[in-house]
């Protein structure tokens, strides 16, 4: 695992080098996204990359198993993805949270047949969604320049950072022997683009620039996982033409988190000030 | 007090006259559930035709939408460079492509059940946030929708909605600033009329 660890660093430090060079040619007028030149070549050869090979795929996937058997694909990766959904959890000092994705793991795993079944949302567990990236934000670790991978697709810097610890930690990936190994990550990956068919066409219909339809949703999808669906309302643009912040009467009830802007306090305080509006807002 | 408030709606529902003054998750269920049982039922629309699904959205949501506050959301601090023109061609282009794209999402509706969940929004407020969750048949996390509306003397309407906190209106923000810091006001106004365009072709054509 260290050496994969070391040699995943490499590449990544050798990505992070080849995107500091080719920020110095790029010009972007958006702050968050500082190494557009760059982001918008990988992202249009991941596109090409998806239609060429990857999107058919997965549509002859989706076309020739039926619907059950595809449930029982996701929910099998699902129940694994579960164990560290806890432990991050964990680390987030959101105990509860925890002791419910364990609790699903111990179930599906179990009565759900190796996870194929997901016995546990019927029975009341949620299914949550938890990565080393949100950890880091829940941490107080901002966003950094947003960065789109080759193959992995839209991250930040943080999430970057958050990704080699997760593909570090899988289990599927760890899994011996390697033919299985191989065959169960292209299973994951073919899977996991055939649930995203539907919501690809919606895309296609709503963005006038996909590129910067995919960064801003992918910015505003990471945020709100990080407050775990309650982040505090983005400041509201006033007709007068300031970005006025919101008095946020939406938020009536829910007290706003610590924010990721705001380091102060480490994963107690953020365990603290979050127990309240949670319990509040469900 | 939950069951005292749903009895307080439904009897505001039974009367006509006090009709805009339906609470705003009463107005979200109805109108969801009443869509979606169409949705169910009519094979066309499940079938990809996104002029039926339109046609069904022209009809039963827009009315409860407003359109104009959208368009200054997703333009912010841009809203004012434009004259009034401009904002009338802007917020029908919105408009289109915000129809287009629901249209798309309820073609692509598979059964999927709604979770409507509590209402914490008190009476006399007139910004409401409205909260529900599609359910997944079978796996994966259940999909946060929200809805938010102002009141208006017209009644509810909805000016954003999220969908697992992505924001279909404020999402278009970068990219408009974008388009206008590069062509102007009317660059935008012109790569949307010629979206929607594309769009249209591309519907007939299914």
């Amino acid at each position: 695992m260290k050496t994969k660890l070391s040699a995943q660093l490499k590449s990544l430090a050798l990505a992070g080098m080849v995107a500091g060079l080719l920020a110095g040619c790029a010009t972007s007028g958006n702050p968050k996204d500082p190494i557009e030149g760059f982001n918008r070549a990988v992202f249009a050869f991941n596109e090409g990359l998806d239609t060429a090979i990857l999107k058919p795929v997965a549509q002859g996937y989706d076309a020739v198993l039926p619907s059950p058997v595809r449930t029982g694909v996701t929910n099998f990766f699902s129940n694994i993805e579960d164990v560290f959904i806890g432990v991050n959890n964990l680390l987030q000092g959101k105990i509860p949270q925890a002791f419910n994705d364990f609790g699903r793991v111990a179930i599906n795993t179990t009565i759900g047949l190796l996870g194929v079944i997901d016995i546990a949302s019927d029975a009341g567990l949620e299914k949550h969604d938890e990565d080393f990236g949100q950890t880091f934000g829940r941490w107080g670790v901002g966003n950094g320049a947003y960065v789109v991978l080759p193959l992995f697709g839209p991250r930040t810097a943080r999430d970057t950072v958050g990704l080699i610890l997760d593909s570090a930690v899988d289990p599927v990936r760890e899994h011996k022997p390697r033919g299985t190994r191989d065959a169960a990550v292209v299973l994951r990956l073919v899977n996991k683009r055939a649930n995203f068919l539907a919501a690809d066409k919606v895309v296609e219909e709503a963005a006038l620039d996909k590129y910067s339809y995919m960064r801003d949703a992918y910015l505003q999808r990471r945020r709100n996982l990080i407050h775990d669906g309650n982040p505090p309302r983005e400041a509201e643009a006033s007709i007068d033409g300031d970005m006025a912040p919101l008095a946020a009467p939406h938020d009536a009830g829910v007290e706003p988190r610590a924010s990721i802007e705001a380091p102060a306090g480490g994963p107690v305080a953020l365990h603290l000030a979050r127990t309240e509006p949670v319990a509040a807002s469900q | 007090m939950k069951y005292l408030f749903a009895l307080f709606s439904s009897l505001l529902l039974a009367l006509p006259a006090a009709a805009q003054e339906t609470s705003p998750d009463a107005l979200i269920k109805t109108v969801t559930n009443e869509v979606l049982d169409i949705v169910r039922k009519d094979k066309e629309i499940q079938s990809g035709n996104t002029k039926k699904a339109i046609e069904l959205i022209e009809g039963k949501v827009l009315p409860h939408f407003s359109f104009t506050r959208m368009t200054q959301l997703a333009l912010a601090r841009d809203w004012r460079q434009a004259n009034a023109v401009q904002q009338k061609v802007l917020t029908d282009e919105f408009r289109m492509l915000m129809v287009r794209t629901y249209s798309k999402a309820l073609t692509e509706y598979k059964n999927q059940s709604i979770d409507f969940k509590p209402y914490t929004g008190k009476a006399g407020e007139t910004d409401a946030r409205v909260r529900t969750e599609i359910k997944q048949s079978g796996a994966g996390k259940n999909i946060e929708l929200d809805y938010y509306l102002e009141k208006t003397p017209g009644g509810w309407k909805v000016y954003d909605i999220e969908v697992g906190g992505i924001s279909l209106v404020t999402n278009y923000r970068d990219s408009f600033a974008a388009e206008i810091r590069n062509n102007g006001i009317d660059g935008l106004v012109k790569s949307l009329q010629a979206k929607n365009k594309s769009g249209e072709a591309t519907s007939v054509k299914k």
